[in-house]
This record gives C-alpha cells, sequence and structure tokens, in this order.
C-alpha cells in the first residue's frame, strides 16, 4: 500500500522544533530561568541589615534612609523591611510553592489517569465519574477548608519537634526549626493545592492512554510477557512526557495564583514571612490620594504579572508544539 | 427530555450530598471551635453552648444531625452573628453579589463574544495578534493586582468612578470590569478558536457563493455554531460570578456572599459555610443543566441522553 510506505515525509516535524521557532516562548523561558536564578542568588548576596525590620518605614525607592543610612532600591514597608529583599524572597515561594505543588497534583494526576485509562471499563467508569464530581466542588474553598485543618496539626508538629531539639540542647536547629513555623503555612498550602490541582491533568493523561493502549507496540509489549505496570512505566510514560511538561507548565501559573490568591485574603503565608500575594495585600493597603505609597504595590505587581505572562506565554507555545489539537 | 431531567436531578442531589459531607466533615476536624476566644470558658459552658448547636457528641453524630436538618430545608443558625439564621444572612448577602456578578456575566460574554469574533476575522492581522495578546495579559494579571490599579487610576488619579461603596451603578462599575477582565479573555479565546474550525466549513463556503458578505454570513450562520462551546464555559461561569468574588468583594470592600465564605471558614462558623457551599453547589449544578438546554435548543443534532 502506497500510503503506508511513506509516513516518515508526512511526519509531524519534531515538537522541540516548532518550540524553538516560536520566539515568544523562548523569552518567556529565558525570564522565568533568569528570575529564578536571581530568586535564588541576590537575596543570599545582600546586606544582613537589609533582612530584617528596622526605624526606616516608607523610605521611596533609591533613597538612603535618613536612620541606617542603608540604599533600599525598592524603598522599604511599614516595618522598615527592605522592598528588593522582600519581593525576591517572595518571588522564591510563591515561584517555589507554584512549582512543587504543581509537581504533586502532576505525580497524582498521571497515575490516577494512567491507571484509569489503562484499566479501562467499569474501573475507568468510577475513577472518571469520581473526577466529574470533584470538579464541581467549589475549588478554593476546599484549599481554603482543608488549609484551615491541617494548619494546627503542622504547627503542632514543627513544636514537638523543637521541644525535641531543646530537650537535647541542640540550640541552633531548635533556633532554625522556630524559624521554620513561619513557613509552615507554606508547607500545608503546597499539599492543598497539590490534592486539589490534579483534575485535569487525569483526564487529560487519561485521553492520552486510552490512544495509546490500543498501539500495537504495547500488544506486542504485552504478547512478551510485560506486566501491566511494566507496561505503564516502560512504554506509556515516555510517550506521556511531553503532554505532561505541557500541562505542568500550564498548572505552575494556576498554583501560582491560588497562592497569592490565599495571601492576599489573610489566609496563605504568614509574616515575617511574604509571597507575592502577601505583598500586594500590604501593597493595596496603603493607596490613598494623599500620600500614595506606590513601590509597595508597583514591585510585586510587576513581577507577578510578568512571572505569570511568561508562564502562560511558555505553556501556549508547548501545547502549540505537543498537543495541537487540544486548542484552549 | 423529561428523563434526562429527572437523571440530573438525582445525580445533582447526590454531587451536592458529597460536597456538603466533606465540607461538614472537615470543617469539624478543624482544631479551633465556633465559640473559642481569648477569655476563659469553663468546660460545662462550652458544652452548654455546642449542644445548644447540636456540635458536641463526635463528629458523626453532629453529622447525621446536621444532614437530617438540611433534609427539612433548615440550614439552621450562625454560630458567630447570634439569632441569625443562615438563611437570612445568605438572603441579605446575596443580592449584592448576585447584582454584581451579572452585570461581570454581561461584560465577559458580550466583550469576550465580540473581541473573539473580531480576531477570528482578522485572523493573522494586527487586530488579532493585539487582542489575544491583551487576553493573554488580562488573564496574567488577578483580580487583586487589577483592582487595586483600577482604583489608583480610574477613582483617586482620574476622578471619574466613585473609589467604593454600594448601591449605585456608577459605584459598580469598577468591581464588575476588575471581576470580568480574565473572563473576557477567556471567553474570546475559545469564540476565536471556535469561529476559525466553523469557518472553514462547507456551508459557510455556500453562504459565501449565495452573495453574502462575509460579515453577514458570520453574523447570521457562523456565529449560531461558533458560540456552542463558549456556552459550556459560560454556564459554569455564571454560578462562579454570581455567587461572589472574595477578592473583588474584599479590594471594592463590598459586603456579599464571598467575603461569607472567608469570614466563616475563619470563625469556624460551620452552618454559614456550609449554607454558602450548598448555595454555590446548587447554582452550579442549574446553570449546568440550563447550558445542555440551550445545546438542544441551538444545535438541533444534539440529543439529550437519559
Amino acid at each position: 500500500m502506497p500510503e503506508a510506505a511513506a509516513p516518515a515525509s508526512i511526519a509531524r516535524p519534531d515538537g522541540w522544533q516548532i518550540l524553538k521557532r516560536n520566539r515568544a516562548a523562548l523569552i518567556a523561558l529565558g525570564f522565568l530561568a533568569g528570575l529564578s536564578l536571581i530568586a535564588i542568588v541576590v537575596p543570599m548576596l545582600l546586606p544582613e541589615e537589609l533582612k530584617g525590620t528596622s526605624s526606616a518605614s516608607f523610605v521611596p525607592p533609591l533613597q538612603r534612609s535618613v536612620e541606617t543610612h542603608a540604599l533600599h532600591l525598592l524603598g522599604t514597608d511599614v516595618n522598615g523591611q527592605d522592598m528588593l529583599y522582600r519581593v525576591l524572597s517572595g518571588a522564591r515561594v510563591s515561584l517555589g510553592v507554584g512549582l512543587i505543588g504543581a509537581l504533586i497534583s502532576l505525580g497524582i494526576g498521571t497515575l490516577y489517569g494512567m491507571i484509569s485509562g489503562y484499566a479501562g471499563g467499569r474501573i475507568d467508569g468510577v475513577m472518571m465519574r469520581t473526577v466529574e464530581v470533584l470538579q464541581s466542588v467549589p475549588r478554593i474553598l476546599f484549599i481554603m477548608i482543608l488549609i484551615a485543618a491541617l494548619d494546627e496539626y503542622v504547627k503542632e508538629w514543627i513544636d514537638g519537634w523543637r521541644l525535641a531539639a531543646e530537650a537535647r540542647n541542640w540550640i541552633d536547629l531548635a533556633a532554625n526549626i522556630s524559624e521554620l513555623k513561619a513557613y509552615s503555612k507554606v508547607l500545608v498550602m503546597i499539599v492543598s493545592l497539590g490534592l486539589v490541582e490534579w483534575l485535569t491533568m487525569a483526564r487529560i493523561v487519561r485521553g492520552q492512554v486510552l490512544v495509546l493502549r490500543e498501539m500495537t507496540f504495547v500488544t506486542a509489549s504485552r504478547a512478551m510477557g510485560q506486566s501491566s505496570w511494566g507496561v505503564l512505566r516502560r512504554h506509556l510514560l515516555p510517550n506521556l512526557s511531553t503532554i505532561i511538561l505541557t500541562y505542568l507548565t500550564l498548572t505552575i501559573p494556576a498554583v501560582i495564583l491560588d497562592e497569592s490568591f490565599l495571601s492576599f485574603l489573610g489566609l496563605g503565608i504568614e509574616d515575617p514571612a511574604a509571597s507575592w500575594g502577601s505583598l500586594l495585600k500590604d501593597g493595596a493597603q496603603v493607596i490613598n490620594p494623599l500620600e500614595s505609597k506606590w513601590w509597595l504595590l508597583v514591585f510585586p505587581a510587576l513581577l507577578m504579572s510578568a512571572s505569570l505572562l511568561a508562564l502562560n506565554f511558555l505553556g501556549d507555545g508547548l501545547r502549540d508544539a505537543f498537543d495541537p489539537k487540544s486548542g484552549d | 427530555m423529561l428523563p434526562f431531567l429527572l437523571r440530573r436531578a438525582f445525580s445533582s442531589v447526590i454531587v451536592i450530598f458529597c460536597v456538603i459531607s466533606i465540607t461538614f466533615v472537615l470543617a469539624r476536624i478543624t482544631k479551633g471551635g465556633p465559640f473559642d476566644t481569648d477569655k476563659v470558658i469553663s468546660d460545662q459552658v462550652m458544652k452548654a453552648k455546642l449542644a445548644r448547636y447540636h456540635l458536641d457528641g463526635t463528629v458523626s453524630q453532629q453529622y447525621f444531625a446536621y444532614v437530617s436538618a438540611i433534609a427539612h430545608f433548615d440550614l439552621g443558625v450562625s454560630t458567630r452573628y447570634r439569632d441569625w439564621r443562615v438563611s437570612e444572612l445568605l438572603r441579605q448577602k446575596m443580592p449584592n453579589s448576585f447584582a454584581l456578578g451579572a452585570l461581570a456575566f454581561v461584560i465577559a460574554s458580550c466583550a469576550g463574544v465580540f473581541l473573539g469574533s473580531l480576531a477570528a476575522m482578522k485572523k493573522d492581522t494586527w487586530i488579532d495578534r493585539s487582542a489575544m495578546f491583551g487576553a493573554l495579559l488580562s488573564i496574567s494579571i488577578p483580580s487583586f493586582i487589577s483592582g487595586p490599579f483600577l482604583i489608583a487610576i480610574f477613582a483617586l488619579w482620574l476622578g471619574w468612578l466613585p473609589v467604593g461603596g454600594w448601591g449605585t451603578v456608577s459605584q459598580m462599575i469598577l468591581p464588575a470590569i476588575c471581576l470580568a477582565a480574565p473572563y473576557i479573555a477567556y471567553v474570546a479565546r475559545l469564540m476565536r478558536n471556535s469561529l476559525l474550525d466553523v469557518l472553514k466549513s462547507d456551508f459557510l463556503r455556500t453562504a459565501r457563493a449565495k452573495g453574502l458578505t462575509e460579515t453577514q454570513a458570520v453574523a447570521r450562520h457562523a456565529i449560531k455554531v461558533a458560540i456552542l462551546p463558549v456556552i459550556t464555559f459560560l454556564g459554569p461561569l455564571a454560578a462562579h460570578l454570581l455567587t461572589g468574588s472574595m477578592i473583588v468583594e474584599s479590594v471594592f470592600n463590598i459586603s456579599g456572599a464571598g467575603m461569607i465564605f472567608v469570614n466563616s471558614i475563619q470563625n469556624r462558623d460551620v452552618f454559614l459555610l456550609g449554607g454558602a457551599v450548598i448555595v454555590y453547589c446548587m447554582l452550579l449544578v442549574l446553570f449546568n443543566l440550563f447550558v445542555d438546554v440551550i445545546y438542544t435548543l441551538l444545535d438541533k443534532r444534539i440529543k439529550l441522553y437519559a
């Protein structure tokens, strides 16, 4: 048959080549890599006195404070904390929560979707009905309730470790653990967001598995005695990797948005730790017509919008390259 | 049609039941109760207080008491706002959220469909590219960023619209735009993709061949088909917008249903939370059903399978 003889010439170009031609996606990728590097490295290089509170509150950007003579590139907030340090450590938290939360949801969603799609039949039916029920649940509400439910338990758990460290006279460790307590909400948020955001991933992966499992290489592998788990891991997972990568990139901004949403409402991260959401909350509170403290709002807003825009550009580019049929 | 509606009603009740069960159990195993204050309350007083609201005993006992009350259409009494029934509180706050949500819904669907159609008809021109870039931009700017900036620009700097308050139409414009902005973008992107597919189809070639201009062909024939995927999106969106936005209500200081969610979680006001969740789920289910019915009216090929 002539149709079967010429698949190589009509095959779609490789997804990575399509992505390489997408300049917006590449700029977005560069921006995100640069921002992550800056957010990790720069706070370590800043002088220690910029990292805590000081008496110099509301210093405008690019000015030295009268009291401490420290230069504040992006100004200071009400407690005299340097905004450059706050914005960058906020970036650490927001990007970190986004990445880890998305990875958790990716793990759950991929496993769930693969099992559902590969098992098929009644198991598939029940698993997909469950996803539909969960999708009609108000998502952000559940995250809020989960965080409220888990937070106190995690705090107690951390306190337990601190007491155990103190009992053994490990003062440094005890101090580190009590510092960690400010970030306990972050831990809870990551877990809660990961537990809630996996539904789309599960549906996408299941759809792909339904197609892949009918392929001859899967039949061949099973005929050769490969176990179901082996087929899933050796043959299906590699074929799913680009789809998973694509939807990972689209899940990260969703998780970042949820995190900052919660922090903006005061349900998320707690002082002295900061994320973009909590910084924006502080910024929105000081808007007034008389004496505008714009730097508290503008810098976190710019950085957050730019990051979300870059992630969306990258995600759209990946989707165009690897999953062109899905559209929006 | 009737068996379809019955089946949907049955599955909706199950969904709502699941949601309310998860909500109640999670809210009750959370540390901290509704009557915790800084003052020390004796165990006896606390027990009496909890007993008055049927919140004593094991979680499963409380759960069954709550579910049987719900089955009798009784949402209970708020533990925070003393002597207020949950239904009264919801009736008082919901209209504000409804008005804001309805305005935002109209803005999002009209502007979204218009911009999306325009972008599809002018594909690969600067109009298309700037509309799609604008859409991605407005998806990437969450309402807690756009809200303060809208206030700063239109209320404080230009002075065109009031900063806050609630009641007049001019006070509703800024929050509605802020709430609608990302959804304009979602609708526009959906509409553009869907219309692009339809524009390639045979019946549109026929319409052009019989002498209709492009605009006429799109307005009379293409829109009707292309709008179907948009409608699937608009159903849940309506439920989402009408039940209030926590962020927009908190930025613009509006007393609506969105703040009920936040406050009742923080105050451990489990009955108020449960009532708000039930209303949300019912709206969601109702609008999804509405979408399915509209579908059959717009596209005669679709049959509702019971």
